[in-house]
This record gives structure tokens, C-alpha cells and sequence, in this order.
């Protein structure tokens, strides 16, 4: 027979206020089983797991249950306080009789029969609670960063400083991502590539750093520890070892096409490097464009190359790999900012997106360095910016802010100034929004000493007029209708999710926003965790956000990534499913549903009739599984049990509340 | 190609070429247009209040006498009217109750309602249109001023993209004139403002012909009669090059190679079948 405990939390008036608590323990002490019922003011504090601790001594408990604020809470502190009064840490219950009783009523007298009933399932339960071994898993000491922009390479930089080997998985032919796209940063105009180049040299040379560009998850399998995952690497065409990055390949190949670099404004070769920094300086071919690939001749870069790198014959290469840790960080896309039509954007050369501008700053970029316009390549005289564009839009684009614009553009616009001085700038704004270090002053410069004209109001319409952009909007401080004769506008075109977020998240098992954005485990406590263990999240892909925040949110989890690495044992899941194999059918719906790959089927024999008999059944690996009930609930013969939520367990407790 | 034809009463009046050159370009196009019987106004304008159901008394009774066929109308703001009625009629099931017990008819929204460009473009299609042009319009630097009717709002219109429309553009392409793009061809012609406000009016009809004036265009070409009378009259437009206003079926009846005579022969021919009609 049971000896149970009950103890009931006041945790002050929050369930005092509402549940009668002199009465729910008088009414735990006639349940069956119960043994010993008490109450205590704060049960988490220390007097009060004291109280527990020593009646489990005193009348000799075998069993615990709590009537306090949610598990979530607080479950794992009275495990912790029964296992030091030696029970197994499974024999305790949580009753919630705050959030699902006291807080959510307000009468006592409805309340209190309510927590009297949650008690005696609880109860219920704990009289069918069997101890529970909490299995101890092992970690990879190895991690993986997906996506080798700043937040890839800060967090890769800071786990392999901390002595773990890491691996970059980029996409692209370079690591740089967006960061290397731009010409200066806010607010302190530090070249970008002067300080984004050091670190990916840095993180190329670093013995516990390994880059593994051009190449794609194919498949994440496993769990917190043991990630086994599948890494896709794009036949580069080229022999990364061989290659000395000369450069001579792409000077000779004779084919072009657009380059995503530049955002398609200025051609690239076949053969390329995207830009001058790359890491590693290893050229990709591409092959929809280049003439061997599409018309079987040329061949010049093989025929030039000094070191005879160039390997028409490779494939795509599949890694396999075990981590323990996993961090995604694959950056942000500019929002196409054609769906405004009335802003012409894609169909006049002088209207770009802010990324676009950006490059026209930039030596190596489309215009050499020279802002001018890319309909005439004369400097322009007059620029409008306008800002939230798709941002802040319910009705067209995306209801967030999203937090760069403001300042990218003071940044262009004083670039701009300082370019071509005789430019002017101005910028159609709904707020000016400049929380952060040294942000405020950057902007009020802009306006101050740059003469950045701010209007509070909208754009209408671009109307092309001959060699001219005429650019209607309000300025609503004034409320006059304005416009001015534009040489060039430029669209701050919201940050996005990456296009393909959906499908990284699902690979990874992680979730995402309704805007795609990757979900934090906890928006203010754990903001850099996700809700599978192992995986945790940095820069654009979880939210808008500058450099600055993206490489502290980096750091964040590259040290959650290292406190996982650290450990020498993970604990696992306690509470798994187990197949009961005598009365498994064997029709396998469980397989189909299990989320985590953790059953599999198998062949038992059995005795029948003198024979012997073979027969598949379902079977659970332990260490894969979560514990989330899908296949128990999917069961037809009720032939799998979760440990502590068995069939009978929740029966129990279904008849102890209707009874 | 049969449809039912609803004309609306500018069409028998300031507007009456659009109907005569239209009524002549589908008859040589194969396309029928039959005139409802006993029409009236089409509501004139949309009420901008979705409870103000009175407005809708008309424009329901003229949906429901095309019989689930499809409607036709040329004047942009009669199929403004009809198609917002009908999509309002789709959409909010009290309304049609109210409407449709009032008028005691069985009205629940169907039927294609169609602005004659659509016709050409979606079931007989430009391609077709063009191969049936008898005198291309070569040469002729022609640009299309959409106005806001058709295109507006979009969702409901469904008639082209309200920023970049290119249904009327693809129109004159198919008549072989030289097709200029000015930016100013979806905005607003100021409307009713040329009666109440006039300044407001001349300043927009400007805008409307300079910028077509720039882009090299001789001509524009309207489907709206009051689009047309406001940029022929609110401007002033002394000794500046003319930029000429058309509605679009007076230039395909040219390019369809249709006299004058034909256009008249037809359109009394057509009055009197329909005074017979009627009596």
C-alpha cells in the first residue's frame, strides 16, 4: 500500500487568496493512500522543502504530492528535495492548483473543490508512479554553425577558443555574408570589410575552425549530443587544395552572368570568386552559365590554370558527421520591394534598395566606388530615401519594424554627403527610431552637419520624367503635399526572413514566426535556446538586427553551445514510451508518427502451442525518444506506455477528478 | 462570342461615339452585344457606405437582367459600379438578402462582369485582334490613360495591376500604333472636382497631358467619359503641341477600317431595332 504525502503551497495569497487551504488538506488526508497532509506558506523556499524532506523521513513517505504553481515552475525543485530525502525523484506529483485553479478563479467556494479534486488526481497518480532512471547520454564534442556571416563566425570563433572543433557550414562559395556586402557600419563608420576580413582569416586559420563553404544541410538526425547530420558540398569544379586562388580563371573565362554579390548590378564570371576578401579564395564554377557545362567546349580556365586545379569531373560530396551542438545563423534577404508598384522599383535604374546603394559605395563594387547614377553614371544631385518600405505595413508587407533602416540610412546619407558634396539628401520617415549606443547622436548628425532633410510622411508615387524622378509625398509636420525632382531613390527595404527559413527550421527542428523568423525558446529568459535542446540561434534569422546586437547574440550562443559541449554526460529523458511486446500488433502506425525517429520494428520469437513463432513488433530506442506521447496516443491496441503518464496513470487520474 | 450590353445613359448621350464605334468594331470583330431590355442608371457611383443599400437597388436589377450571362458595359464608370455591386453581392450575404428581397428577384452574384477591353483581351485576345486589323494605326504615337475606375480597387476590379496596368497599352499595340508610356496613366483626372473645385482639375489634367506631351504621345486614348471631358476641357492648353483624346473604341474602329457612314448606317439601324424593342 501507498504511503503518500500531501503538501499544499499558500505561495502567500497567490493561492490562499482563492483556495481554502486549511480544507484541501483536511480532504487530501481521506484520500487513499495518503498517509500524512500538510500546508506551508512558500513550499519552493528552503524551510519549506525542508518540511517535505523531513516528513518523508518522519512518516516514512514513499510517495509525494504538491499542490503548488505549475511544474514548469517548480517540478524539478521538489524532485530534487524527495531525492534528498532518498525517494526516486518520479514519485513526486505536482498538483497546479495556481495557474489552472486559483488564478484563473476568482470565488473561493468554486476554486477550492476545484484544487481538492486537481490534489486527489494527483493523488491518483502518484499511487501508479514507478521509479524512473534517468538515462546519462553522451556528447559529440563537436559543433556545428550554419550559415558563415558575422554571427556564424563570431560564435565558431568563440567555441573554438574554448578549445571544441567547430564547423562553418556556408552556403555560399565565401563565408562574409551580409556584413561583407557593406561599405561602413553605424556609428562609428568603421570600414565593414576592415573589420569582418580579419575575422574570417581568423576563423580560416584557426586549427579548431573548420569552413565548409559552398555547401547545404541536407538532413539533421539525432539529438542534443549526437546530431548526425548530412552536409551537402556543391561540386565546386575545382580542387580546393590544388587551387592557389591566382585568379587567373576568372580573368580568362569568357562567360558572365549576373552577380549575387552586387546584388545583380554588375557582372561576375562563370568561374568566380564573389568578392576580392573571399575565404577561402577558391573559385566555384557555376555551371548554368559556364560554356563547358552547357555547350560541352571552352575550357579555358583548366587550360590557364598554373596548378591545374580546375575538376569538371567533381561531385557533390556528402559529409557525415556527429555533433553535439548546433547553432543556426543563417542571416536575413531584403524584401523585393517591386510588390509597391507605386515606388516603379525594378523598372527605372535610379530607384535601388538600400543594399543596392550600398554597393555603389564600395571600391570593388559595380561603379567602382562612384556614387552615380546607373542610368547616365552621372553623381546625383538630389536623393530620396524613403524608409519602411514593407516594414510596418499590415496591409502589403510586414507588420515589424525592422530596426537597421534608420540607421543605414543616416549612414548612406552622410556617405553620400561626403562622396558628393554637393548632394542633398532627403528622407521620408514615419519615425526615426535610434535606440542603441551612440545612435541618436549618429542621426541627429546626419540632420545637424549633413544636411539631411527629414520628412515625417509618406511617398505617393515616382513618376519617371525624362532624366529625372519625380518624387511625390507629404510632409505631414508641415502637412504640405511635397516633391522634388529626384536624380535617384533609394528604398529601405525591410529585412526579411531568408526564403528558404521554412525548410532549414523543419531539417533542424526548430520553429519559426509567422514571418518565418527562427522562435527563441523564451523571448526575454532564453533568447538564444530554441525549443530543441542542442540548437540555439544568432543574428537576422531569429529578428531584424544590427551588427552589434548579432554578434552579442552570437557570443550567447556559442557559450550556451559551449556549457553543452562541457559536460561529459547529458541526462536524458526519464519519462520514454515502451512498447508492451506481448500485445503489439505489429501494424507499425507508431513508426509513422514518431517525430524523432526512435522506433524502429523488430522480429520477437514466441512460444506458441510448443512452437516457436516470429513476429514484428514495434520497438523504442530509449535514447532517441522524448517523451512526447505521440506514439502512445496513436496506438490502436494501447500497447505502447509512456513511463510516468501510463494509460493507467492518466486513467487514474481522469476517474479521480469525475468521481 | 454572345453578351449581354449594358450602355448607360452617357453612352446615349456626351459619349455616344464610344457606343456607335464600339457596337461597329464587335460586329466585325463577331462579337455580339446584346442591349439589356428597359435598362436603367447604373447607380452612377458606388456608395461609399456598405449599409446604404438603396444605391445598389439599380446596378442589382441590372446584374440580374443579364440572366447569368455575361455583362458588358463600356463606360468605366458603369462597370465600376456593376462590378463592385456584384462583388458586394458575393460577399456579404445580409446585404444581398435585403437587396434581393427588395427588388424581389433571385440574385446571388453570378455571372462574368466584363468592360468591353476585357472582352478583346481575355476571349478574343489581343493576338486574334490584331491579326483582324485592317488599317494599322502605324506611326501613330499613342499613349493610354487608365484613369482610376478601371483599375481601382484592384482587388475587386481585377481588371490589371493598378500601378502597372498594360491592358490598354497591349490594346493599341494590336492596333499597330507606336505605343508611349507616360507615368501620369493611372492618375486621377479630378473627377467631379472639375465642377466644384477647378483649379484642383486643371492642375491634374495638366500634369496628365504635359507628362504625355513629354513622352512623345499625340494621342491618349480613355474607356471613362468623364476622364474625357476633363482632360479636353479643364486645361489650359494654348499653344501648346495638342495631345488629342480618344476613347479606345474610336481608334479600333479606325484601324478595324470602319467609315464614318458604316458607323452611322449601324447606329441607326441599331436604334431602330431597338425602338422596336421597346414598344
Amino acid at each position: 500500500m501507498a504511503r503518500t504525502g500531501v503538501f499544499v503551497c499558500h505561495c502567500g495569497t497567490n493561492i490562499a487568496g482563492t483556495v481554502d487551504i486549511d480544507q484541501s488538506v483536511e480532504a487530501s488526508r481521506g484520500f487513499p493512500g495518503v498517509v500524512h497532509a500538510g500546508e506551508y506558506r512558500y513550499l519552493c523556499s528552503e524551510m519549506g522543502q525542508d518540511l517535505i524532506k523531513n516528513a518523508i523521513e518522519e512518516h516514512n513517505l514513499d510517495r509525494v504530492v504538491v499542490g503548488t504553481c505549475s511544474p514548469r515552475m517548480h517540478e524539478n525543485t521538489f524532485r530534487k528535495a524527495a531525492a534528498e530525502a532518498g525517494l526516486n525523484p518520479y514519485m513526486l506529483e505536482v498538483a497546479n492548483i495556481r495557474e489552472h485553479c486559483s488564478w484563473v478563479h476568482r470565488e473561493m467556494d468554486e476554486a477550492t473543490p476545484k484544487a481538492i479534486a486537481l490534489l486527489r488526481a494527483a493523488a491518483a497518480k502518484v499511487a501508479l508512479n514507478d521509479p524512473l532512471d534517468i538515462p546519462e547520454l553522451d556528447v559529440e564534442k563537436r559543433a556545428l554553425i550554419i550559415g558563415g556571416g558575422i554571427a556564424g563566425i563570431q560564435a565558431a570563433l568563440d567555441i573554438a577558443e574554448a578549445g571544441y572543433v567547430v564547423d562553418i557550414v556556408e552556403r555560399e562559395p565565401s563565408i562574409g555574408g551580409r556584413m561583407a556586402q557593406l561599405e561602413k557600419t553605424f556609428p562609428t563608420l568603421d570600414c565593414s570589410a576592415c573589420i569582418l576580413t580579419p575575422k574570417m582569416v581568423e576563423a580560416a586559420q584557426h586549427p579548431n575552425v573548420n569552413l565548409i563553404t559552398y555547401s547545404e544541410i541536407d538532413e539533421v538526425k539525432g539529438f542534443v549530443g549526437q546530431f548526425d547530420v548530412k552536409i551537402r558540398q556543391k561540386a565546386r569544379s575545382v580542387d580546393s587544395v590544388k587551387c592557389t586562388g591566382c585568379g587567373i580563371c576568372w580573368e580568362k573565362c569568357p562567360s558572365k552572368a549576373p552577380s549575387e554579390f552586387e546584388m545583380g548590378m554588375a557582372k561576375r564570371k562563370a568561374i568566380y570568386v564573389p568578392f576580392p576578401q573571399a575565404v577561402p579564395n577558391v573559385p566555384v564554377i557555376d555551371r548554368d552559365n559556364c560554356l563547358y557545362f552547357k555547350k560541352g567546349r571552352c575550357q579555358i580556365c583548366a587550360k590557364e590554370c598554373p596548378p591545374e586545379a580546375i575538376d569538371f569531373e567533381q561531385q557533390d560530396v556528402v559529409i557525415e558527421r556527429r555533433y553535439g551542438a548546433i547553432i543556426v545563423a543563417t542571416g536575413f534577404d531584403q524584401l523585393d520591394p517591386s510588390i509597391y508598384g507605386e515606388y516603379g522599383y525594378g523598372q527605372h535604374p535610379d530607384i535601388l534598395t538600400g543594399l543596392e546603394f550600398e554597393r555603389l559605395f564600395n571600391a570593388s563594387g559595380p561603379t567602382g566606388g562612384k556614387v552615380v547614377r546607373l542610368s547616365d553614371g552621372k553623381p546625383p544631385r538630389n536623393v530620396v530615401f524613403i524608409q519602411c518600405i514593407g516594414s510596418r505595413d499590415k496591409a502589403r508587407g510586414m507588420n515589424y519594424c525592422s530596426k537597421i533602416c534608420c540607421m543605414f540610412t543616416a549612414k548612406q546619407a552622410i556617405l553620400l554627403k561626403e562622396k558628393v558634396p554637393d548632394a542633398r539628401s532627403y528622407v521620408f520617415y514615419i519615425d526615426v527610431r535610434t535606440a542603441g549606443k551612440g545612435y541618436e547622436e549618429f542621426q541627429r548628425r546626419a540632420a545637424e552637419e549633413y544636411d539631411v532633410a527629414y520628412l515625417r510622411g509618406q511617398v505617393g508615387k515616382i513618376f519617371p520624367e525624362e532624366d529625372h524622378l519625380v518624387v511625390h509625398g507629404v510632409d505631414s509636420l508641415s502637412g504640405k503635399i511635397v516633391e522634388i525632382k529626384a536624380d535617384m531613390v533609394v528604398l529601405a527595404a525591410a529585412s526579411i526572413a531568408r526564403c528558404d527559413a521554412p525548410e532549414v527550421g523543419r531539417k533542424v527542428g526548430i520553429n519559426s514566426d509567422s514571418y518565418h523568423f527562427f522562435n527563441e525558446a523564451h523571448p526575454k529568459l532564453r533568447p538564444v535556446e530554441t525549443h530543441t535542446a542542442g540548437v540555439f540561434i544568432a543574428g537576422a534569422c531569429q529578428a531584424p538586427k544590427d551588427i552589434p546586437d548579432t554578434v552579442a547574440q552570437a557570443s550567447a550562443a556559442a557559450v550556451k553551445a559551449i556549457g553543452l559541449l562541457s559536460k561529459e554526460k547529458l541526462q536524458g529523458e526519464a519519462c520514454t514510451a515502451e512498447v508492451i511486446q506481448d500485445e503489439c500488433s505489429g501494424c507499425l502506425n507508431c513508426i509513422a508518427v514518431c517525430p524523432y525517429t526512435a522506433i524502429t520494428e523488430v522480429e520477437i520469437e514466441e512460444r506458441h502451442h510448443g512452437g516457436t513463432l516470429k513476429r514484428t513488433v514495434a520497438q523504442v530506442n530509449p535514447s532517441l525518444c522524448q517523451g512526447c506521447g505521440s506514439c502512445t496516443a496513436t496506438c490502436r491496441s494501447g500497447s505502447i506506455n509512456l513511463k510516468g503518464f501510463t494509460n493507467e496513470q492518466i486513467l487514474a487520474e481522469v476517474d479521480a477528478i469525475c468521481l | 462570342m454572345r453578351y449581354r450590353y449594358f450602355p448607360g445613359c452617357t453612352l446615349k448621350g456626351q459619349a455616344k461615339n464610344m457606343e456607335n464605334t464600339t457596337l461597329a468594331a464587335a460586329t466585325a470583330l463577331g462579337i455580339e452585344l446584346v442591349e439589356l431590355e428597359e435598362w436603367q442608371c447604373c447607380g452612377a457611383v458606388f456608395p461609399l457606405y456598405e449599409d446604404e443599400l438603396i444605391s445598389l437597388l439599380s446596378p442589382v436589377r441590372t446584374l440580374a437582367a443579364a440572366e447569368g450571362e455575361p455583362l458588358v458595359s463600356l463606360c468605366a464608370a458603369c462597370h465600376h459600379v456593376l462590378k463592385r455591386a456584384q462583388e458586394l453581392m458575393q460577399r456579404n450575404e445580409d446585404a444581398r438578402h435585403k437587396v434581393t428581397e427588395f427588388l424581389e428577384i433571385d440574385y446571388k452574384g453570378e455571372g462574368r462582369v466584363l468592360h468591353f477591353l476585357e472582352v478583346l483581351r481575355d476571349d478574343l485576345g489581343f493576338d486574334k485582334l490584331a491579326e483582324m486589323i485592317k488599317k494599322p494605326l502605324e506611326g501613330r504615337k499613342a499613349a493610354a490613360y487608365y484613369g482610376c475606375l478601371l483599375l481601382r480597387p484592384s482587388k475587386v476590379m481585377q481588371f490589371d495591376d493598378p500601378e502597372n496596368p498594360t491592358i490598354m497599352e497591349d490594346f493599341l499595340q494590336a492596333l499597330g500604333a507606336e505605343v508611349v508610356k507616360s507615368p501620369y496613366r493611372t492618375e486621377c483626372c479630378g473627377a467631379y472636382l472639375s465642377v466644384t473645385e477647378e483649379g484642383v482639375a486643371a492642375d491634374t489634367v495638366a500634369r496628365i497631358l504635359d507628362s504625355a506631351r513629354k513622352a512623345g504621345a499625340e494621342m491618349l486614348i480613355t474607356a471613362c467619359p468623364l476622364c474625357r471631358y476633363n482632360l479636353e476641357n479643364c486645361a489650359a492648353e494654348d499653344g501648346k503641341e495638342p495631345v488629342k483624346v480618344y476613347y479606345f473604341s474610336e481608334l479600333l474602329a479606325e484601324a478595324m477600317g470602319l467609315q464614318f457612314d458604316d458607323l452611322m448606317a449601324k447606329a441607326i439601324e441599331r436604334r431602330r431595332s431597338s425602338d422596336v424593342g421597346s414598344s
